[in-house]
């Protein structure tokens, strides 16, 4: 079954490599709490308590672990998706 | 000296050939593409050349090629690519071949043409009777029962017969379907409306024997009763180009009639389908060999355009033509040219003679597939002068170094590492890309340029400690934070005093804690200004001094007093000086110093210092600290400048009063019986026959315009650091807005919002960082590198060697 075009299904091979590769890495900057990520961070603007900024912070730190680690996944599916887009494409080129 | 450092060496050579070898060696040359011949008949008019039918006969073949190659296209075969084998210019024996060859093709291809125009007009004008015939059926079902009489069939005489009788004639045909109505209204007038028309519209579209084009046609069937009537609608059936058919009107012989038609229909049918295959085998034989037969047609077109240049000898009794060769490449063209006396068996060589020349020869730098890029980006400023200095050996690396002081970001980098890393490595598979078009053409003409661009990007990433504006903590940053608890949670802002907050250095680039700094920019900004003017100044001082160069090697030496010295002695004691006053301020300031002149706050601003030495003033420091990091600082200066300013009118009138006394000199020694040829030979210069007044304004121009430049060109090198912050601030923009949008999200629709706003983020990064960014910081350096650098030493007046080559001739064709 064919979609997408050679370009799309290139394109999207592209884009997914890349997400899988940062996002991957992305997730484990968060999930080891890098200071570098601390601005991308869900927090509000003022916290109560040391401990109540900390217990957020380290919340926050793991969900967006979390998330960048399935949209990874979802990266991986629309990886499998677009080579095998590429594949028929190729297929349809070489007959 | 290398290849790059300056042009080859080429020689001027006089060629004698004798007519019978004289194909087979211009066809070797043409192979070798080492020789660039010279018209030594240009008064002469192209059609009274020597080989003029010689062309046109290679014209004629190339028409016939042209003409089966779209007859091949029409078909839908696809030509054979050859890259791999090239046949050589074909001999003689061959030409006659392929003439004959190509002449039959060509004849049969018409013959075929022909008959196929023939056969399906048939097949058309069989398919409309056949229409009509099926069509008119209804017309008729309800005449059936007047028993009409087909009016086309029948003779004259029945004809008026049956009109006496009362009865309706007909007459039945196909129009073309947009001139029914005019048809229609024009039958409606010339019979008063007593004519009656029944139509119906074909579905599917007839072809048109000739172009193929489909047209829609309409059948119609008219009745009407009188001979004169008949014979208006017949003129008017004419006029209009509708084709008329017999139709019977009896159902039983229209039944017979449609068989019969489409009997004869199926056996055209049969035929046209033979006529197709027999074409198509054709094609498809000739198809295999009209690639190869397209170049060698090309280059025996290209042999004969050169022999067109060529002189013949008084006794015609060998052909003299004049060329450029490299030195080098000599013993090449003569083997080309023994070989080419060898293929024809003649007895008398033909042989190379090097003459002396007081032309200027052209430049031919020697490229390989790496430099390439790199030449053509000198090239297109202007071709170097004949073995002047060539800049395109230094840009080879300034140029990606330059790019990537500008385009600072480890992952903006990698992309383009893996971009020039793929064309790299996929060279061969890629150059075969024909229509890749304009863009994919510069991109993999610089895949060299890219890939170093990229290895380059990252490199200064890492130093400016930047992935996509995010830092990295690679060594562990030498800050801490001094401050309890409480002063922390109390205070929004705090300084971190280098003296007591920070512990060593940093051991490559930048320090990751300024990414989270509010001062960051600030920092950066005076960083980066400083490292652009280091690095611009430095740049300059290496153009100027590659003028020696070019002074020694045209034995220019008293330039190098007159112009280099005091040239080199202006920037380096004006911006020289100030690059000295930017390391000497970094290493005598010292938050740990408890002596308060050399504490950070007493640090002079070198801008300031520099305008004050220049303008002879003075500014009162700050409580406590010297107005100069050093002793003895204003004198100095003060002699700087000076000499500096000494040197503006020994440029401004060295030059012209040396050439002066050596013209006076010379006069002399002509007095005295000497000759000054070989002076001049040499070259000297190139104002032998110049008026004195012109020389001094030439010189003015010149001198004005370095002074005034050393000043421009050096504030221009701060582009290096509006480029790199305007590429940081914008990466940075980019990933607060839309890729951290994504990440904040929470809950659920976290992680798809960042999945969208990723794919977003990452089009943007390629297509406004990478691609649009890395855009303006090539076109800034490449700037940098025509006016900055090269003005200051690169003449570029010369012309380039274009060999005769059938390399570039058939690459050439391709690409127009």
């Amino acid at each position: 079954m064919k979609i997408c075009g050679p370009k799309l299904s290139l394109c999207g091979l592209i884009i997914s490599v890349w997400g899988i590769v940062q996002l991957v890495l992305m997730g484990l900057f968060f999930y080891i709490n890098s200071v570098a990520l601390i601005e991308d961070l869900p927090l509000e603007e003022e916290y109560h308590s040391l401990e109540d900024f900390y217990a957020a912070a380290n919340r926050a730190y793991n969900q967006n672990a979390y998330n960048c680690w399935i949209a990874a996944c979802i990266y991986v599916l629309t990886l499998l998706l677009s080579a095998q887009q590429f594949y028929m494409n190729s297929r349809v080129t070489a007959n | 000296m290398g290849d790059m450092f300056r042009s080859e060496e080429m020689a001027l050579c006089q060629m004698f050939i004798q007519p019978e070898a004289a194909y087979t060696s211009v066809s070797e040359l043409g192979e070798t593409g080492c020789v660039q011949f010279r018209d030594l008949n240009v008064n002469v008019n192209a059609f009274q050349r020597k080989f003029v039918t010689e062309v046109r006969r290679c014209d004629e073949l190339e028409r016939k090629i042209r003409y089966i190659e779209t007859e091949i296209k029409k078909d839908g075969i696809v030509l054979p690519d050859i890259q791999d084998d090239i046949p050589r210019a074909p001999n003689p024996r061959e030409i006659i071949d392929l003439e004959a060859h190509l002449e039959k093709t060509e004849s049969e291809m018409i013959e075929l043409a022909q008959n196929e125009v023939n056969m399906k007009s048939n097949y058309l004008e069989l398919t409309e009777l056949r229409k009509v015939l099926e069509n008119t059926q209804g017309f008729f079902s309800d005449q059936e029962v007047l028993n009409l009489d087909s009016s086309n069939r029948a003779g004259g005489d029945n004809d008026a017969a049956a009109q006496h009788r009362g009865r309706l004639g007909f007459v039945a045909g196909v129009i073309n379907r947009e001139r029914v109505f005019a048809f229609e209204r024009m039958l409606w007038r010339i019979s008063r409306g007593n004519v009656f028309l029944k139509r119906s519209d074909l579905d599917e579209p007839l072809n048109d024997p000739a172009t193929g084009h489909p047209i829609y046609k309409t059948v119609f069937v008219a009745f009407f009763q009188g001979e004169q009537l008949k014979n208006r609608i017949k003129k008017v059936c004419t006029g209009f180009h509708a084709s008329l058919y017999p139709c019977p009107s009896s159902h039983n012989e229209r039944e017979e009639m449609v068989r019969n038609v489409r009997t004869r229909l199926e056996d055209l049918k049969l035929v046209l389908s033979q006529t197709e295959d027999h074409r198509s085998r054709v094609l498809a034989t000739v198809s295999k060999n009209l690639p190869s037969w397209s170049i060698m047609v090309k280059k025996m077109k290209a042999i004969y355009h050169t022999l067109n240049l060529f002189n013949m000898d008084v006794t015609k009794k060998c052909l003299i033509g004049e060329c450029w060769v490299p030195t080098n490449d000599l013993p090449v063209v003569q083997k080309a040219l023994s070989d080419g006396s060898a293929a024809v068996g003649s007895t008398i060589p033909s042989f190379l003679n090097v003459i002396d020349t007081n032309e200027q020869p052209p430049t031919f730098n020697r490229t390989n597939k790496f430099t390439r890029g790199f030449q053509n980006l000198i090239d297109a400023y202007g071709v170097a002068s004949y073995r002047e200095c060539n800049p395109a050996l230094y840009t080879c690396i300034t140029f990606p170094f330059l790019f990537a002081v500008m385009f600072g970001d480890l992952g903006h980098g990698l992309i383009l590492v893996l971009f020039g890393a793929w064309m790299v490595l996929c060279e061969r598979k890629l150059a075969r890309i024909r229509n890749g078009g304009e863009i994919w053409n510069i991109f993999f003409g610089g895949r060299y340029i890219i890939l170093l661009m990229g290895l380059f990007a990252m490199y200064t990433g890492l130093v400016y400690n930047d992935v996509f504006s995010k830092s990295m903590n690679l060594f562990g940053s030498r800050w801490f934070n001094n401050y309890n608890t409480s002063t922390v949670l109390t205070n929004p802002n705090l300084q971190l005093p280098p003296n007591s907050s920070a512990v060593g250095v940093y051991p490559f680039g930048m320090d990751p804690v300024w990414q989270l700094a509010d001062n960051k920019i600030i920092f950066l900004n005076s960083f980066k200004m400083k490292l652009s003017i280091i690095f611009g100044v430095l740049h300059m001082v290496f153009g100027v001094c590659m003028s020696v160069v070019n002074f020694t090697h045209f034995k220019r030496y008293a330039s190098i007093f007159l112009e280099f010295v005091p040239q080199i002695l202006f920037l380096l004691l004006l911006f020289g000086y100030m690059v000295f006053m930017m390391f000497f301020k970094w290493f005598s300031y010292n938050a740990r110093t408890s002596f308060q002149p050399e504490t950070p706050g007493c640090a002079p601003s070198v801008l300031i210092m520099f305008i004050n030495m220049m303008l002879f003033k003075n500014t009162e420091p700050p409580k406590g600290c010297n107005e100069f990091m050093f002793e003895s600082q204003p004198q100095l200066q003060k002699a700087f400048v000076l000499i500096a300013l000494c040197c503006i009118p020994w440029m401004l009138l060295g030059k012209p009063l040396y050439i002066k006394f050596t013209r006076k000199n010379k006069a002399h020694a002509n007095h005295n019986g000497f000759s000054g040829n070989e002076e001049n030979a040499g070259g000297a210069h190139g104002h032998d026959d110049e008026p004195m007044s012109e020389i001094y304004i030439h010189q003015a121009i010149h001198t004005i315009e370095y002074v005034l430049s050393t000043i421009s060109h050096t504030a221009s090198y701060l582009r290096l650091w509006a480029l790199s912050l305007a590429h940081a601030q914008l990466s940075e923009v980019l990933w607060q807005m839309v890729l951290s949008l994504g990440l904040k999200m929470s809950g659920v629709g976290g992680a798809i919002g960042l999945f969208i706003i990723f794919g977003a983020w990452c089009l943007f990064t390629l297509a406004i960082l990478v691609l649009m960014e890395g855009l303006s910081a090539f076109l800034h350096t490449l700037r940098l590198h025509w006016v900055e650098f090269m003005s200051k030493f690169y003449e570029g007046m010369g012309y380039a060697f274009q060999p005769f080559s059938f390399k570039a001739i058939l690459d050439g064709e391709e690409e127009e």
